[in-house]
C-alpha cells in the first residue's frame, strides 16, 4: 500500500476528527463542553484549509482560514459562552432517544453519506476528495443532533455544525468557493448569531426557559 | 447600469437611515419615500430592458433579462404599496399599544432592507451571492414575525428560522455541487458561479453532479417556496408576523425563492436532457396543492388560511413551470404576478378586517359588510379574485395550466381540478359569513386606506382581461427563456 | 512446518503461563505507586496461586459437573488463545486453528461457562455476578469484532499471524482508522478484563462485583486455575492489543527461534509501559454505574465502526 504524502495523511486524521467531534457533540449533555467542541471543530476546519492551502499553493485559501478561525473559532463561541452566561444554562435534558440509540442511528447516516459521496469523489480533481464523503456525514450528524435536542442552545449548534460541514464540503471538493461567496456566506452566519442571540433572550423573556417544548403549541392540531 | 444601483442603493439607504429614526412620527413616510424611489428606479431599469434588451453589467455581477426584470419591478411595486398599506396600520397597532416605537424602528428599517436583499437576489447573476441574498432575507424576516413578542409568534419566528435554515444550509450544498460542476468547465474563481456562463455551458455539465445538486436546490429553496413536505414554518409565520410583513413573504419572498429554483432547472434541464428536474418540480408542486387545498377547510384562523391558499398557488405555478412549454411557462409567470398582487391585496385586507374587529379568529368575524363596507368588499372581491373567478387574472392562468395539464400530464388533472375545487369551497365557505354575516357591531368611524387594495384587484382585474403587450411580450421571452 | 516454527509455539505459551501473574503483580504495584501506597511484592500472585494448589478444595453439595470442569475450560481456553496471538513471533503453527473471530469466539466460550459454573449453586451473587458480566460482555464483543475486522480490512486476512505480518510491513505515518481503532480496543479490553471504569477487581463489596462474584464459590486448585486465568486474559488481551498497534519486534516469519528469545525483553518491555499505563488509567477513572456500562461500550463500538468505515472511505 503506497503511503501519501505528508499532508494528505495531516489531512485524512483533521478529517477524521472533525468526524469524531461531530459524534462526540451528539452525545455531549453539557453545554459548554458543547460550544467547546464546536470551537474545536473549527480549529480541525481552520488546520485543515491551512494545509490544502500550503500543499496547493492557493494563496486565497489562506483567506478562508483567516475567516473561519476568527469566526467559528474566535467570534461565534465567544457570542455563545456570554449567551450561556447570561442566559444561565447549563445541562440538557434527555434528548428525544437515548444517547447509544442516536449514536447507532449516527453510524447509519454516516454509511449512507459515505456512498452518497463515493461518486462525486471520483469526479474531484483535489487531493482532498475522498474527505467529502466525512463532510456530509458531519452535515447529516448535525442534522440529526438539531433533530433530537430539545433545549435552543444545542439546536443552534447544531445548526452552526451543519455549516461547519458545509464549508469543509466545499474546500474538498473544489478548493473553497469564491471570495465574495465566502465572505457573504460568513457574514450571513455572524448575522444569524446575533439575530438568534437576541432571540433567545426574547424566548426566554416570555417562557422563562430555553426548552423548546413550550414551543411546540402551534401545530397543526391547533389550527385545526 | 445607474438604474441598478438605484434599485439596489434605495432601499439599502433608506434601511439605513430608518435605523437611525425609525421611530419617529416621520419613519412611516420615510418608509413610503424610499419604496417609491425603489420603485421608480424599477421602472427606469424597467424602460431600459424593454429598449436595449437583456443587460449585463457591473463585470458580469449583474444580470437583467425579461424573467427577472419584471419580477423587480413587481417586487418594488408591492414594496411601495405595502409601505402605504403599513403607514396606518402600524400607527394604528402603535396606538392599541401592541408595539412601542422602539419595535417601529427594527420594523421600518427591516421592511427597507427585505426589500434590498429580494432585489438583490432578483438582479444578481452569482449563485453564491443569491444564496447570501435568500439567507439575508430570512434573516430580515425572522425578527419581524416575532415582533409581537407573543409566545405565538416566538414559536413561529423560531420554526421560521430553524426550517428556513435548514432549507437554505441544503440549498447552499446544491451551490457547492453546482460550483463543483462548474469548476472543472469554467474554471475556479467568480466566473464558475455566474448564472449567464452556466447557461452558456450547461450542455457539458456533469449530469450526475447536477441532478444531486438540484435535487437539494429544489429541497433548499423549496422550502422558503413553501412547497409541501417542507412548508410547516409558513403558515405560522404568516399568521404570527404582523399583516404587511405577511403581505411581503406571499407576495414576494416566495416568488424570489421559486424564481431562484426556475434558474437552477433551466441549468439542470441543459445538462441532463431528460424529464428529471420537470418531474420533481411537477410532483412537489402537485404535492402542494392537494395538500393545502385538503388542510385549508380545518382552518380557524384567517390569516392562517390564505397562508395554505399561498402554498397551493406556489404549487400550481410550480407544477406549471415543472410542465414546461410556452404555454405552461407564460401561465406561470402570469400567475406569480396576479398571484403576488391578489394575495397582498387580500393580507391589507385581512389586516384591516383584525385590526377592526381585534381579532384572528374567523369564527368571531361576522358581517364586515356592516362594520366597514370597504374591507368588507374588499375581502369578498378578494377571496374570489384568489379562488380563480373570471374575469379576474388567477382565472386566466389556471386556465392555461389546466389547459396545459390536460394535454400533457392527463394524470395529474383530476388531482388539480379536485384541489382547486375544494380551496374553492373551503374558503368562500369561510369568506361568506365573515363578509355578510350577522353581526350586531356598528359601522366603525376609521377609514382604512383601501386605496392600494383596489388598485392591486384593479390590476388583476385588468390583466384577467387584457395582457398589455410589452407585458405578453415579456411573458413571451422569459416563457422562451425557461425552455 | 519447520522446527523452529514448533519451538517458538512452545516457547510462546510457556512465556504466556510464566509472565501472565506477574504483569498482574506488575499492575498492582503502579497502581499501589500512585496512590502513594507500600506495594505488596512483584511475585504475590505466584504465591497465591502455589498456596491455592496446596489447599483441600471445597465444593458445594449441589455443584453439578459444570462446576467442577470450568476452570480447566476457562484455562484451557485462555492457554489457547495465548497460543494463538502473536505476541512473539507470526510463525505460529497453531495458528492455523482459529483466526481472529474464532478467537472472540474462545473469549466467549470461556465467558459461557464462568457465567454457568457461577448461576451453578444458585447463590445469589453467583446469579448477580454472572448476569452483569453476560451484560458487559454482550455489549464489548461487537466492539471487539470491529476492531478485529478494522485491522482485517487493512490486511486482507483475518488470521492474525497475517495481520500482524501486514500491520508490521506498514509504513510509518498516521492512521486515523488505527487510532480510532486503538482507542476502541482500550475501551473494551477494560471491561473484559474488569478494570476500572467497569467493574473494580479489588473490590471486596459483593453488590459492585462483576467478575469477582463469580468466583465466589471456588477455592483451592479451581479458584488457582481461574485466577491464572484471568491474569492470562489480561496477558492476551495486551499481546493483541501490541500486535495490532504496536508491532515493531515481533519476529516475522522466516526467522529462527533464537530470534524469537531476543523477542522477548522486547516484550516484557511493552507490557511494562501498558501495564503503567492501565494502572494509570485505573486510578484516574472512577468506577461508573453498571447502568453506564452500555454508553461507554456504546462509544468503544461507534468508534471501531468509524474506524473501519474511515478506512474504508479514505484508505488510512
Amino acid at each position: 500500500m503506497e503511503s501519501l504524502p505528508l499532508y494528505a495523511q495531516l489531512i485524512n486524521l483533521l478529517a477524521s476528527v472533525l468526524l469524531l467531534l461531530a459524534f462526540a457533540m451528539l452525545a455531549q449533555r453539557r453545554v459548554v463542553t458543547l460550544i467547546d467542541l464546536f470551537a474545536a471543530q473549527g480549529l480541525a476546519l481552520a488546520c485543515s484549509t491551512a494545509i490544502v492551502a500550503y500543499a496547493t499553493a492557493q494563496p486565497h485559501l489562506y483567506f478562508s482560514t483567516a475567516i473561519t478561525l476568527v469566526l467559528k473559532v474566535a467570534i461565534l463561541p465567544w457570542l455563545l459562552h456570554r449567551l450561556v452566561q447570561r442566559l444561565d444554562v447549563k445541562w440538557d435534558v434527555e434528548g428525544l432517544i437515548n444517547v447509544p440509540t442516536t449514536m447507532i442511528v449516527g453510524l447509519v447516516l454516516v454509511i449512507f453519506s459515505f456512498n452518497l459521496a463515493v461518486p462525486i469523489s471520483q469526479l474531484a480533481n483535489t487531493v482532498t476528495r475522498a474527505t467529502l464523503g466525512i463532510a456530509m456525514a458531519t452535515v447529516m450528524l448535525s442534522f440529526l443532533m438539531m433533530i433530537t435536542r430539545r433545549k435552543a442552545i444545542p439546536q443552534v449548534i447544531g445548526f452552526l455544525s451543519m455549516e461547519n460541514g458545509l464549508f469543509f464540503a466545499a474546500t474538498s471538493a473544489t478548493y473553497g468557493m469564491p471570495m465574495v461567496v465566502e465572505l457573504g456566506i460568513a457574514l450571513d452566519v455572524l448575522v444569524g448569531m446575533l439575530i438568534l442571540g437576541v432571540f433567545f433572550f426574547q424566548i426566554r423573556e416570555q417562557f422563562d426557559s430555553l426548552d423548546l417544548k413550550h414551543m411546540e403549541k402551534l401545530k397543526e392540531g391547533e389550527a385545526e | 447600469m445607474i438604474e441598478i444601483l438605484a434599485v439596489l442603493g434605495f432601499p439599502l439607504s433608506g434601511a439605513a437611515v430608518l435605523a437611525a429614526l425609525g421611530h419617529h412620527r416621520i419613519a412611516p413616510k420615510v418608509n413610503v419615500a424610499a419604496s417609491l424611489a425603489t420603485f421608480l428606479a424599477a421602472a427606469a431599469l424597467t424602460a431600459r430592458v424593454v429598449s436595449e434588451g437583456p443587460l449585463l453589467v457591473l463585470d458580469r455581477q449583474f444580470f437583467v433579462d425579461p424573467f427577472n426584470v419584471f419580477l423587480v419591478a413587481l417586487t418594488a411595486f408591492i414594496g411601495f404599496t405595502t409601505s402605504l398599506f403599513s403607514q396606518p396600520y402600524m400607527r394604528i397597532e402603535e396606538e392599541h399599544k401592541r408595539l412601542s416605537s422602539a419595535r417601529l424602528r427594527l420594523y421600518h428599517s427591516m421592511f427597507q432592507l427585505f426589500s434590498f436583499t429580494m432585489l438583490l437576489a432578483l438582479l444578481t447573476n452569482n449563485m453564491g451571492i443569491l444564496w447570501v441574498a435568500m439567507e439575508a432575507a430570512t434573516l430580515t424576516t425572522v425578527l419581524l414575525v416575532s415582533l409581537y413578542r407573543s409566545p405565538a409568534s416566538l414559536e413561529a419566528a423560531w420554526k421560521y428560522f430553524i426550517l428556513c435554515g435548514v432549507g437554505i444550509a441544503q440549498a447552499l450544498f446544491g451551490t457547492i455541487l453546482l460550483y463543483f460542476a462548474a469548476e472543472k468547465l469554467l474554471g475556479a474563481g467568480g466566473g464558475a458561479l455566474l448564472w449567464t456562463e452556466l447557461d452558456g455551458v450547461k450542455g457539458q455539465l456533469g449530469p450526475t453532479v447536477l441532478s444531486l445538486a438540484f435535487v437539494f436546490l429544489l429541497v433548499g429553496y423549496g422550502t422558503k417556496v413553501g412547497l409541501v413536505p417542507l412548508h410547516n414554518w409558513l403558515p405560522d409565520a404568516h399568521a404570527e408576523g404582523p399583516t404587511p410583513v405577511s403581505a411581503v413573504l406571499s407576495g414576494l419572498l416566495l416568488n424570489v425563492a421559486l424564481y431562484a429554483v426556475v434558474r437552477c432547472k433551466v441549468l439542470v434541464e441543459g445538462a441532463l436532457q431528460t424529464a428529471f428536474a420537470n418531474n420533481l418540480m411537477m410532483g412537489f408542486g402537485l404535492l402542494s396543492v392537494v395538500v393545502a387545498s385538503l388542510l385549508l377547510s380545518r382552518q380557524k384562523d384567517i390569516k392562517r388560511l390564505f397562508a395554505y391558499s399561498s402554498i397551493e398557488h406556489m404549487g400550481i405555478i410550480t407544477f406549471a413551470f415543472g410542465m414546461g412549454g410556452m404555454v405552461a411557462n407564460f401561465a406561470g409567470l402570469l400567475h406569480m404576478t396576479v398571484h403576488s398582487l391578489t394575495k397582498s391585496a387580500i393580507f391589507f385586507t385581512v389586516g384591516h378586517a383584525t385590526q377592526k374587529t381585534g381579532t384572528q379568529v374567523m369564527d368571531d368575524i361576522r358581517g364586515l359588510i356592516t362594520i366597514s363596507p370597504l374591507v368588507g368588499w374588499g375581502l369578498a372581491i378578494g377571496s374570489l379574485a384568489i379562488l380563480g373567478m373570471p374575469p379576474f387574472g388567477v382565472f386566466a392562468s389556471e386556465f392555461l395550466v389546466l389547459t396545459t395539464a390536460m394535454r400533457e400530464a392527463p394524470w395529474a388533472t383530476p388531482f388539480l381540478l379536485g384541489a382547486l375545487g375544494l380551496a374553492f369551497a373551503a374558503v368562500f365557505s369561510k369568506v361568506q359569513p365573515m363578509v355578510f354575516g350577522e353581526t350586531t357591531a356598528r359601522r366603525l368611524p376609521m377609514r382604512p386606506s383601501m386605496l392600494p387594495v383596489f388598485a392591486h384587484l384593479g390590476l388583476v382585474l385588468m390583466l384577467g382581461l387584457w395582457i398589455p403587450p410589452f407585458l405578453a411580450d415579456w411573458y413571451r421571452q422569459a416563457a422562451r427563456l425557461i425552455g | 512446518m519447520s522446527m523452529s516454527a514448533y519451538l517458538s509455539q512452545l516457547v510462546q505459551v510457556a512465556v504466556a503461563l510464566m509472565l501472565a501473574p506477574l504483569l498482574v503483580g506488575w499492575v498492582n504495584q503502579c497502581r499501589a505507586w500512585l496512590q502513594n501506597k507500600r506495594a505488596p511484592s512483584l511475585f504475590l500472585p505466584y504465591r497465591t496461586i502455589r498456596k491455592l494448589f496446596v489447599k483441600d478444595a471445597v465444593v458445594a453439595q449441589n455443584a453439578s459437573p459444570i462446576f467442577r470442569l470450568t476452570p480447566y475450560i476457562v484455562f484451557g481456553a485462555m492457554t489457547c488463545a495465548a497460543a494463538i496471538v502473536p505476541s512473539l513471533a507470526t510463525d505460529l503453527p497453531f495458528a492455523r486453528a482459529a483466526d481472529a473471530i474464532a478467537l472472540v469466539g474462545l473469549f466467549a466460550l470461556a465467558r459461557v461457562f464462568m457465567s454457568l459454573a457461577a448461576m451453578d449453586i444458585g447463590t445469589a451473587f453467583g446469579s448477580l455476578g454472572a448476569r452483569r458480566d453476560m451484560f458487559v460482555g454482550f455489549l464489548a464483543e461487537p466492539a471487539l469484532l470491529m476492531v478485529l475486522f478494522t485491522a482485517s480490512l487493512i490486511s486482507s486476512s483475518t488470521s492474525l499471524p497475517q495481520i500482524v505480518d501486514t500491520l508490521a510491513h506498514h509504513e510509518i505515518g498516521i492512521y486515523p482508522s488505527l487510532a480510532f481503532a486503538g482507542v476502541a480496543f482500550t475501551m473494551v479490553s477494560l471491561a473484559e478484563n474488569a478494570r476500572i471504569p467497569v467493574d473494580n477487581p479489588a473490590t471486596h463489596l459483593e453488590l459492585t462485583m462483576i467478575h469477582e462474584a463469580m468466583l465466589l464459590e471456588y477455592s483451592a486448585r479451581h479458584l488457582a486455575l481461574l485466577e491464572w486465568a484471568a491474569a492470562l486474559k489480561l496477558f492476551n488481551y495486551s499481546c493483541i492489543g501490541l500486535a495490532l498497534f504496536f508491532p515493531f519486534g515481533i519476529v516475522v516469519s522466516g526467522a529462527d527461534w533464537l530470534a524469537v528469545m531476543s523477542s522477548a525483553p522486547l516484550l516484557v518491555a511493552k507490557l511494562a509501559i501498558g501495564g503503567v499505563a492501565l494502572a494509570l488509567i485505573e486510578t484516574l477513572s472512577a468506577k461508573m454505574r453498571i447502568f453506564r456500562a452500555p454508553e461507554f461500550l456504546g462509544t468503544a463500538f461507534m468508534l471501531a465502526v468509524l474506524a473501519m468505515l474511515v478506512n474504508l472511505l479514505l484508505g488510512a
